[in-house]
């Protein structure tokens, strides 16, 4: 499979603190990648650098073919690498059906520099229709952003994230403030949604039964570093998996999920 | 989705008034003259407002509208209405592209204050500039418009009026149109949250850039039109108090809606007449009351009224 995605040898240091550390990495396209690890290990500040946030010590990111690492987060967005975020970031005064908007729009109104075949067929409106339903959005169109309940924020987040046609998407915890019995229904809502336009996905997740159910493939971190790169039923038994990321209790539980 | 009836208010005020223009008295004339001047000001000050930026130096590209119209008589002889508007437009619009590098990177108080501090510039520079008459200024006199001498027919009130009129709708449907454009629906967004915009692939700073220079060319043409219908131009145009006064209008009016500014300044222009008239020396305090009150029980400004009305039919 086409490698979509590709870092090479990404450090990142904050004064004495090592946020990644000789990160090699090569995402296949249309994969779904879960990025595992405890709170500091370094993966939001990998999401953080792949989408421009912050620019790696050494080391350099590309994309396709095109090296992005010197690139500013809105030019690679328009390139095709969008982000939702580990805390909603809404226009809460706005209504969803006007966030929503927003994003089309961008897209509309882009012209030549969004690639031709990331445009949305139908009329912008049209298409935020598609996308409210397809998130189950409908009967908060009205709404504003900022009385929304958090689940259905986070969601939100999401589809705004799908709203600009990303080729390749980053969640951040999508599943984090969001209740136990909702975060599957999420889930496979955002899954689906995401097969259907052919998208690859990295997410980061702490719930070990989302990552081994949604992903192909889990990179697990510690200390800025990748420690265990592979399918989820296999990184989640490997011993130092199990040390420094899961714990013992959860990484026993790991196994018997595999099946999924 | 409630039906929007914008556009069709604004063709029906448009037709009123140039209809009505003949028979009004000269003083209401003057009145709703000298209010469209401010509403247009004021239209540009509500794209900055709900962009979330707010400009205290507004005042900057009224005089500047206004100083670039008048001295085109004074420097080459040039009195036509029309020439002296395009000048205001063309003037503003370079200066405030050229200012706008700056203030795009500024936001909050900074913002206010580095627009204020430009438009003090000016007033300091037009004080000491004794050819343009220092603080005292000069009087401006439009002889033409689209090169057919109006000056001293007895249609010369009305067609500054019109002039007027049509100008102010132009401005108010255009900006109703951009406001509904997927640019226009940015500033909305940018208020909100700039993170987020700028990780759906638009320019915060770009959009911001566009928003300020469009409404400095309004504030411009609202100056342009003020020194024709006035007929006399002075600094005091770009102190920081006029510049305050189109903050007071457009806190005044909302920003909810393009009409609202207009209506806005009406509004703020008859209270200011009737107290000045009637309390010369304590008119500020009717102006602030009305502000205090506005600020307490329609914090959405006067326009919010319309809405919470819509809302409950």
């Amino acid at each position: 499979m086409a490698v979509v995605l590709e870092a090479r040898g990404l450090n990142k240091n904050f004064g004495a603190v090592t946020a990644a550390a000789d990160i090699n990495v090569a995402v296949e396209r249309d994969s779904v990648v879960g990025l595992i690890g405890s709170n500091g290990a370094g993966k939001t500040t990998f999401i953080n650098m792949v989408t421009g946030y912050l620019k790696p010590s050494s080391g350099s990111i590309a994309f396709g073919s095109r090296d992005i690492t010197p690139l500013a987060p809105r030019q690679i967005t328009r390139l095709g690498i969008c982000r939702s975020f580990q805390i909603p970031q809404l226009f809460n005064t706005l209504s969803v059906y006007e966030n929503l908007l927003v994003g089309v729009g961008i897209v509309a109104s882009g012209g030549a520099k969004w690639a031709d075949a990331s445009r949305h067929a139908g009329t912008p409106s049209e298409t935020v229709d598609s996308i409210l339903e397809r998130f189950n959005l409908t009967g908060y169109r009205y709404k504003p952003a900022g009385v929304l309940p958090e689940g259905v924020r986070k969601l939100l987040d999401i589809a705004m994230a799908m709203a600009v046609k990303p080729k390749i998407l980053l969640l951040d915890e999508p599943t984090s403030g969001v209740s136990a019995d909702e975060k599957f229904g999420l889930m496979d809502m955002v899954m689906e949604a995401v097969r259907a336009q052919q998208v690859t996905v990295l997410f980061v997740e702490h719930d070990m039964d989302i990552v081994n159910r949604y992903t192909h493939r889990v990179l697990a971190f510690y200390e800025g570093r990748i420690i265990a790169d592979g399918e989820p039923g296999v990184v989640l038994d490997d011993a130092e998996v199990r040390k420094y990321v899961t714990g013992e209790a959860r990484a026993a539980g790991g196994g018997k999920h595999a099946a999924h | 989705m409630k039906r929007d009836f914008t556009i069709r208010t604004l063709v029906g005020v448009l037709i009123a008034l140039l209809l009505a223009g003949p028979l009004l008295p000269r003083w209401a004339m003057f009145l709703i003259t000298v209010s469209l001047c401010y509403g247009t000001v004021v239209l540009g000050m509500m794209l900055l407002m709900r962009t979330g930026v707010v400009s205290f130096g507004h005042g900057l590209y009224y005089c500047l509208g206004a100083y670039a119209s008048g001295t085109l008589d004074v420097l080459f002889g040039v009195s036509d209405i029309a020439v002296m508007l395009l000048a205001a437009v063309a003037v503003t619009g370079v200066v405030s592209a050229l200012l706008g590098l700056l203030l795009r990177k500024y936001r909050d108080i900074f913002f206010a204050m580095l627009s204020l501090a430009f438009s003090m510039i000016l007033y300091g520079l037009l004080l000491k500039t004794s050819a343009l008459g220092s603080s005292d200024g000069f009087n401006v006199a439009a002889k033409t418009l689209f090169g057919i001498r109006i000056a001293g027919t007895e249609f010369e009130r009305y067609l500054i009026f019109a002039v007027t009129v049509l100008i102010a709708f132009v401005a108010a449907v255009c900006m109703h149109k951009y406001l509904a454009s997927h640019m226009g629906r940015l500033a909305g967004a940018i208020r909100d949250n700039e993170l987020r915009v700028e990780y759906m692939g638009a320019s915060v700073r770009n959009t911001i850039h566009v928003n300020y220079v469009m409404s400095a060319v309004l504030a411009g043409l609202g100056g342009a039109l003020a020194a024709v219908s006035v007929g006399h131009i002075d600094p005091e145009m770009s102190y920081w108090t006029t510049s305050g006064e189109f903050v007071f209008v457009a806190i005044l009016a909302g920003t909810g809606n393009v009409l609202a500014p207009f209506l806005g300044a009406f509004i703020f222009e008859t209270i200011r007449s009737f107290a000045y008239e009637y309390s010369p020396n304590t008119w500020q305090m009717a102006l602030g009351t009305t502000m205090l009150l506005v600020i307490m029980f329609l914090p959405g400004g006067l326009w919010s009224l319309f809405t919470r009305m819509r809302r409950a039919t």
